[in-house]
Protein backbone atom coordinates (compact mmCIF):
# COMPACT_ATOMS: atom_id res chain seq x y z
CA UNK A 1 0.00 0.00 0.00
CA UNK A 2 2.89 2.27 1.13
CA UNK A 3 4.67 1.46 -2.68
CA UNK A 4 0.45 2.59 -4.13
CA UNK A 5 0.45 5.53 -2.16
CA UNK A 6 4.01 6.61 -3.32
CA UNK A 7 2.83 6.67 -6.74
CA UNK A 8 -0.48 8.09 -6.58
CA UNK A 9 1.72 11.25 -4.98
CA UNK A 10 4.12 11.07 -8.16
CA UNK A 11 0.90 11.28 -10.19
CA UNK A 12 -0.86 13.96 -8.99
CA UNK A 13 2.43 15.85 -8.43
CA UNK A 14 2.96 15.72 -12.51
CA UNK A 15 -1.06 15.97 -12.80
CA UNK A 16 -0.80 19.23 -10.96
CA UNK A 17 2.60 20.32 -12.82
CA UNK A 18 1.62 19.17 -16.35
CA UNK A 19 2.50 22.18 -18.48
CA UNK A 20 6.18 21.36 -19.97
CA UNK A 21 6.01 24.34 -22.30
CA UNK A 22 7.82 26.86 -19.99
CA UNK A 23 11.80 25.93 -20.96
CA UNK A 24 10.53 27.60 -24.00
CA UNK A 25 7.92 30.27 -23.67
CA UNK A 26 9.76 31.48 -20.26
CA UNK A 27 6.52 31.88 -18.67
CA UNK A 28 3.50 30.30 -16.42
CA UNK A 29 0.62 28.43 -18.22
CA UNK A 30 -1.73 30.45 -19.01
CA UNK A 31 -4.65 27.80 -19.77
CA UNK A 32 -8.28 27.19 -18.49
CA UNK A 33 -7.34 24.17 -16.88
CA UNK A 34 -6.35 26.75 -14.44
CA UNK A 35 -9.45 27.05 -12.95
CA UNK A 36 -8.88 23.53 -11.15
CA UNK A 37 -8.45 23.36 -7.50
CA UNK A 38 -5.37 21.95 -6.58
CA UNK A 39 -6.04 19.05 -3.36
CA UNK A 40 -2.60 20.35 -1.75
CA UNK A 41 -0.51 22.84 -1.47
CA UNK A 42 1.15 23.53 -5.34
CA UNK A 43 1.98 27.52 -6.04
CA UNK A 44 -0.03 28.64 -9.02
CA UNK A 45 2.86 30.49 -10.02
CA UNK A 46 5.15 27.65 -10.80
CA UNK A 47 6.05 27.79 -14.17
CA UNK A 48 4.65 23.92 -14.77
CA UNK A 49 1.34 24.28 -12.45
CA UNK A 50 -1.98 23.77 -14.26
CA UNK A 51 -4.12 24.07 -11.04
CA UNK A 52 -4.72 27.34 -8.70
CA UNK A 53 -3.74 26.91 -5.21
CA UNK A 54 -6.66 27.66 -3.10
CA UNK A 55 -4.88 29.13 0.05
CA UNK A 56 -3.31 31.59 -2.97
CA UNK A 57 -6.61 31.99 -4.38
CA UNK A 58 -7.68 33.10 -0.74
CA UNK A 59 -5.29 35.41 0.17
CA UNK A 60 -6.32 37.31 -3.29
CA UNK A 61 -9.87 37.38 -3.11
CA UNK A 62 -9.87 38.99 0.37
CA UNK A 63 -7.12 41.10 -0.38
CA UNK A 64 -9.11 42.63 -3.28
CA UNK A 65 -12.41 42.37 -2.00
CA UNK A 66 -12.99 46.47 -1.82
CA UNK A 67 -12.31 46.73 -4.99
CA UNK A 68 -14.44 43.65 -6.00
CA UNK A 69 -18.01 44.63 -3.80
CA UNK A 70 -16.97 48.41 -5.43
CA UNK A 71 -17.29 46.90 -8.38
CA UNK A 72 -20.76 44.98 -7.27
CA UNK A 73 -18.77 41.98 -7.51
CA UNK A 74 -19.07 39.44 -4.28
CA UNK A 75 -16.14 37.51 -4.37
CA UNK A 76 -15.45 36.74 -0.72
CA UNK A 77 -13.91 33.33 -2.10
CA UNK A 78 -16.89 31.43 -1.31
CA UNK A 79 -16.39 29.14 -4.28
CA UNK A 80 -12.85 28.48 -3.12
CA UNK A 81 -13.90 27.53 0.54
CA UNK A 82 -16.58 25.45 -0.77
CA UNK A 83 -14.30 23.55 -2.94
CA UNK A 84 -11.73 23.08 0.01
CA UNK A 85 -14.86 22.03 2.05
CA UNK A 86 -15.81 19.58 -0.08
CA UNK A 87 -12.41 17.95 -0.61
CA UNK A 88 -12.17 18.41 3.07
CA UNK A 89 -15.53 17.21 3.74
CA UNK A 90 -14.56 13.62 2.23
CA UNK A 91 -11.00 13.28 2.54
CA UNK A 92 -9.65 15.58 5.36
CA UNK A 93 -6.00 15.65 5.84
CA UNK A 94 -5.86 12.54 3.71
CA UNK A 95 -4.94 15.01 0.96
CA UNK A 96 -1.81 16.03 2.91
CA UNK A 97 -0.81 12.25 2.64
CA UNK A 98 -1.71 11.21 -0.97
CA UNK A 99 -2.22 14.34 -2.75
CA UNK A 100 0.31 17.53 -1.61
CA UNK A 101 3.79 17.60 -3.61
CA UNK A 102 5.28 19.70 -1.20
CA UNK A 103 4.21 17.01 1.76
CA UNK A 104 5.52 14.29 -0.44
CA UNK A 105 9.09 16.09 -1.09
CA UNK A 106 9.35 16.55 2.68
CA UNK A 107 8.81 12.81 3.01
CA UNK A 108 11.46 12.13 0.41
CA UNK A 109 13.99 14.34 2.53
CA UNK A 110 13.52 11.97 5.61
CA UNK A 111 14.48 9.11 3.75
CA UNK A 112 17.84 9.99 4.17
CA UNK A 113 19.90 8.75 6.69
CA UNK A 114 20.52 11.01 9.82
CA UNK A 115 19.08 11.10 13.39
CA UNK A 116 15.29 11.79 13.88
CA UNK A 117 13.89 14.18 16.22
CA UNK A 118 9.97 14.43 17.44
CA UNK A 119 8.37 17.49 16.84
CA UNK A 120 6.44 19.02 20.18
CA UNK A 121 3.10 18.77 20.32
CA UNK A 122 2.49 22.46 20.70
CA UNK A 123 3.83 23.51 17.27
CA UNK A 124 1.82 22.12 15.71
CA UNK A 125 -1.31 24.79 16.74
CA UNK A 126 0.53 26.95 15.02
CA UNK A 127 -0.48 26.19 11.43
CA UNK A 128 -3.86 27.41 12.43
CA UNK A 129 -2.71 30.78 13.26
CA UNK A 130 -0.93 30.69 10.21
CA UNK A 131 -4.58 29.66 8.40
CA UNK A 132 -6.21 32.29 10.69
CA UNK A 133 -3.92 35.34 10.56
CA UNK A 134 -2.16 35.08 7.54
CA UNK A 135 -4.56 33.53 5.05
CA UNK A 136 -7.78 35.59 6.05
CA UNK A 137 -7.12 38.58 8.61
CA UNK A 138 -3.90 40.37 7.46
CA UNK A 139 -5.15 40.16 3.66
CA UNK A 140 -8.42 41.30 4.70
CA UNK A 141 -7.78 43.85 7.56
CA UNK A 142 -4.17 45.06 6.77
CA UNK A 143 -4.82 47.56 3.19
CA UNK A 144 -2.43 49.67 1.02
CA UNK A 145 -3.71 53.33 0.66
CA UNK A 146 -5.86 52.02 -2.29
CA UNK A 147 -7.26 49.60 0.00
CA UNK A 148 -5.90 46.34 -1.26
CA UNK A 149 -4.52 43.65 1.00
CA UNK A 150 -1.28 41.55 0.71
CA UNK A 151 -1.16 37.66 0.42
CA UNK A 152 1.10 37.94 3.27
CA UNK A 153 1.11 33.56 3.39
CA UNK A 154 2.15 33.90 -0.25
CA UNK A 155 4.71 36.60 0.41
CA UNK A 156 6.03 36.40 3.82
CA UNK A 157 6.25 32.03 4.33
CA UNK A 158 5.12 30.15 1.24
CA UNK A 159 8.39 27.45 0.89
CA UNK A 160 6.24 25.53 -1.70
CA UNK A 161 5.95 29.17 -4.06
CA UNK A 162 9.87 30.12 -3.47
CA UNK A 163 10.46 26.46 -4.83
CA UNK A 164 8.16 26.18 -7.24
CA UNK A 165 7.43 29.21 -8.48
CA UNK A 166 10.16 32.01 -7.29
CA UNK A 167 13.60 30.03 -7.93
CA UNK A 168 12.13 28.61 -10.98
CA UNK A 169 11.21 32.12 -12.76
CA UNK A 170 14.79 33.57 -11.32
CA UNK A 171 16.02 31.14 -13.92
CA UNK A 172 14.23 31.49 -16.76
CA UNK A 173 14.03 35.48 -16.27
CA UNK A 174 17.66 36.52 -15.44
CA UNK A 175 16.05 40.12 -15.30
CA UNK A 176 13.90 39.89 -12.79
CA UNK A 177 17.72 38.93 -10.47
CA UNK A 178 17.90 42.46 -10.19
CA UNK A 179 14.61 43.09 -8.31
CA UNK A 180 15.82 40.42 -5.04
CA UNK A 181 16.17 41.83 -1.70
CA UNK A 182 15.47 41.48 1.85
CA UNK A 183 11.91 39.72 1.22
CA UNK A 184 13.39 37.28 -0.86
CA UNK A 185 16.35 36.45 1.39
CA UNK A 186 13.42 36.23 3.95
CA UNK A 187 11.72 33.38 2.03
CA UNK A 188 14.75 31.51 0.84
CA UNK A 189 15.76 30.98 4.20
CA UNK A 190 12.45 29.96 5.19
CA UNK A 191 12.65 27.51 2.45
CA UNK A 192 15.72 26.31 3.44
CA UNK A 193 15.08 25.60 6.99
CA UNK A 194 11.83 23.74 6.41
CA UNK A 195 13.71 21.26 3.94
CA UNK A 196 16.60 21.22 5.95
CA UNK A 197 14.23 20.31 8.78
CA UNK A 198 12.19 17.69 6.71
CA UNK A 199 15.64 15.58 7.30
CA UNK A 200 16.18 15.50 10.63
CA UNK A 201 12.07 15.17 11.29
CA UNK A 202 9.09 13.63 9.66
CA UNK A 203 6.60 16.68 7.48
CA UNK A 204 7.98 19.26 9.80
CA UNK A 205 6.00 21.98 7.72
CA UNK A 206 2.77 20.24 7.15
CA UNK A 207 2.65 20.00 10.98
CA UNK A 208 3.49 23.17 12.13
CA UNK A 209 2.96 25.99 9.27
CA UNK A 210 0.69 24.90 6.69
CA UNK A 211 -2.89 26.51 6.48
CA UNK A 212 -4.18 23.88 4.08
CA UNK A 213 -3.13 21.47 6.28
CA UNK A 214 -5.14 23.17 9.11
CA UNK A 215 -7.76 23.72 7.05
CA UNK A 216 -8.68 20.06 5.97
CA UNK A 217 -7.63 18.99 9.89
CA UNK A 218 -10.99 21.18 10.77
CA UNK A 219 -12.91 18.09 9.03
CA UNK A 220 -11.22 15.30 11.34
CA UNK A 221 -14.20 14.14 13.02
CA UNK A 222 -16.44 14.42 10.68
CA UNK A 223 -15.02 13.35 7.32
CA UNK A 224 -16.46 10.62 4.79
CA UNK A 225 -12.85 8.54 4.53
CA UNK A 226 -11.35 7.83 7.80
CA UNK A 227 -9.48 5.05 9.73
CA UNK A 228 -11.60 3.55 12.78
CA UNK A 229 -10.43 1.93 15.64
CA UNK A 230 -12.28 -1.07 16.65
CA UNK A 231 -11.22 -1.05 20.63
CA UNK A 232 -12.43 -4.40 21.63
CA UNK A 233 -9.70 -5.63 19.19
CA UNK A 234 -6.91 -3.32 20.39
CA UNK A 235 -4.64 -4.60 22.97
CA UNK A 236 -3.27 -1.36 23.40
CA UNK A 237 0.10 -2.30 22.45
CA UNK A 238 1.18 0.87 21.26
CA UNK A 239 2.73 -0.59 17.99
CA UNK A 240 0.88 2.64 15.74
CA UNK A 241 2.44 5.08 17.99
CA UNK A 242 5.79 4.01 16.40
CA UNK A 243 5.03 3.82 12.47
CA UNK A 244 2.92 7.33 12.63
CA UNK A 245 4.94 9.88 10.66
CA UNK A 246 2.88 12.32 12.30
CA UNK A 247 3.26 11.62 15.47
CA UNK A 248 -0.11 10.61 16.24
CA UNK A 249 -0.66 7.86 19.07
CA UNK A 250 -3.80 6.55 17.32
CA UNK A 251 -4.76 4.17 19.54
CA UNK A 252 -5.52 6.97 21.93
CA UNK A 253 -6.89 9.97 19.62
CA UNK A 254 -8.72 8.10 16.40
CA UNK A 255 -9.57 11.57 15.10
CA UNK A 256 -6.64 13.20 15.72
CA UNK A 257 -6.08 16.40 13.75
CA UNK A 258 -2.58 15.40 12.58
CA UNK A 259 -3.64 11.81 10.60
CA UNK A 260 -2.96 12.32 7.18
CA UNK A 261 -4.36 8.30 6.47
CA UNK A 262 -1.62 7.45 5.48
CA UNK A 263 -2.04 3.69 6.40
CA UNK A 264 1.25 2.91 7.75
CA UNK A 265 -0.38 2.35 11.06
CA UNK A 266 -3.31 -0.50 9.68
CA UNK A 267 -0.69 -2.39 7.77
CA UNK A 268 2.97 -2.01 8.99
CA UNK A 269 1.69 -1.85 12.94
CA UNK A 270 -1.76 -3.50 13.96
CA UNK A 271 -1.30 -7.21 14.00
CA UNK A 272 -4.88 -7.20 15.89
CA UNK A 273 -7.02 -6.06 12.57
CA UNK A 274 -7.90 -3.23 15.36
CA UNK A 275 -7.47 -0.47 12.51
CA UNK A 276 -9.60 -0.38 9.82
CA UNK A 277 -10.46 2.01 6.53
CA UNK A 278 -14.11 3.71 6.46
CA UNK A 279 -16.11 5.64 4.39
CA UNK A 280 -19.13 7.20 5.90
CA UNK A 281 -19.04 4.57 9.00
CA UNK A 282 -19.26 1.32 6.69
CA UNK A 283 -15.68 0.21 7.16
CA UNK A 284 -13.79 -1.52 3.80
CA UNK A 285 -11.93 -4.50 5.53
CA UNK A 286 -8.86 -4.24 3.12
CA UNK A 287 -5.83 -4.36 4.98
CA UNK A 288 -2.69 -5.62 3.43
CA UNK A 289 -2.38 -8.44 5.62
CA UNK A 290 -5.84 -9.61 4.79
CA UNK A 291 -5.11 -9.12 1.18
CA UNK A 292 -2.23 -11.77 1.33
CA UNK B 1 -36.42 -8.40 -0.82
CA UNK B 2 -35.24 -9.01 2.40
CA UNK B 3 -33.12 -6.82 4.30
CA UNK B 4 -30.02 -8.58 5.08
CA UNK B 5 -28.58 -8.69 8.21
CA UNK B 6 -25.19 -6.84 6.89
CA UNK B 7 -27.25 -4.43 5.06
CA UNK B 8 -29.26 -3.45 8.08
CA UNK B 9 -25.85 -3.21 10.45
CA UNK B 10 -24.18 -1.01 7.97
CA UNK B 11 -27.28 1.43 7.68
CA UNK B 12 -26.56 2.00 11.62
CA UNK B 13 -23.49 2.06 10.91
CA UNK B 14 -23.43 5.20 8.24
CA UNK B 15 -22.60 8.21 9.64
CA UNK B 16 -24.49 11.80 8.67
CA UNK B 17 -22.22 14.36 10.22
CA UNK B 18 -19.83 14.04 6.64
CA UNK B 19 -23.21 14.60 4.55
CA UNK B 20 -24.53 17.12 5.92
CA UNK B 21 -20.80 19.17 5.90
CA UNK B 22 -20.36 17.81 2.20
CA UNK B 23 -24.10 19.54 1.48
CA UNK B 24 -23.09 23.14 3.11
CA UNK B 25 -19.91 23.04 1.22
CA UNK B 26 -21.33 21.99 -1.70
CA UNK B 27 -23.75 25.07 -0.80
CA UNK B 28 -21.25 27.72 -0.36
CA UNK B 29 -19.40 26.44 -3.73
CA UNK B 30 -22.81 27.38 -6.03
CA UNK B 31 -23.24 30.73 -4.22
CA UNK B 32 -19.30 31.30 -5.63
CA UNK B 33 -19.77 29.98 -8.84
CA UNK B 34 -23.09 31.89 -9.11
CA UNK B 35 -21.35 35.40 -8.40
CA UNK B 36 -19.01 34.66 -11.26
CA UNK B 37 -16.11 33.74 -8.63
CA UNK B 38 -14.17 31.09 -10.55
CA UNK B 39 -13.56 33.80 -13.78
CA UNK B 40 -11.43 35.86 -11.10
CA UNK B 41 -9.86 32.63 -9.60
CA UNK B 42 -8.48 32.10 -13.04
CA UNK B 43 -7.70 35.81 -14.02
CA UNK B 44 -5.69 35.46 -10.98
CA UNK B 45 -4.14 32.31 -11.68
CA UNK B 46 -2.66 33.09 -15.02
CA UNK B 47 -0.96 36.30 -14.06
CA UNK B 48 2.47 36.33 -12.19
CA UNK B 49 2.25 38.03 -9.05
CA UNK B 50 6.06 38.56 -8.20
CA UNK B 51 5.91 40.31 -4.73
CA UNK B 52 3.73 36.96 -3.89
CA UNK B 53 6.35 35.22 -4.31
CA UNK B 54 8.96 36.80 -2.71
CA UNK B 55 10.28 39.01 -5.70
CA UNK B 56 10.19 42.39 -6.29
Amino acid sequence: METVRKWFQVIVALLSNSSWSFPFTGTIYRGPLKVICAPGLNCYSCPAATTYCPIGSIQQLLGNLRFALENGQYHFGLSVLGILGVLGGMFGRMLCGWACPFGFLQELLHKLPTRKFAIPRILSYGKFMFLLMFVFVLPLVLVDEFGAGSPWFCKFVCPAGTLEAGLPLLLLQPGLRESLGLLFLNKFVILLLCLGWAVFSSRPFCRTICPLGAFYALFSRVRLVRLHLDESKCTNCKACHHVCPMGVKFNEAPDDTECITCLACMNKACKFDAISLEIGGIPLAVTEKRLS
Amino acid sequence: MPETATFRQNRRRIRKAPFAVLTFFLLLWLIGVSTGEPARVLEQAIQVCLSCIGIG
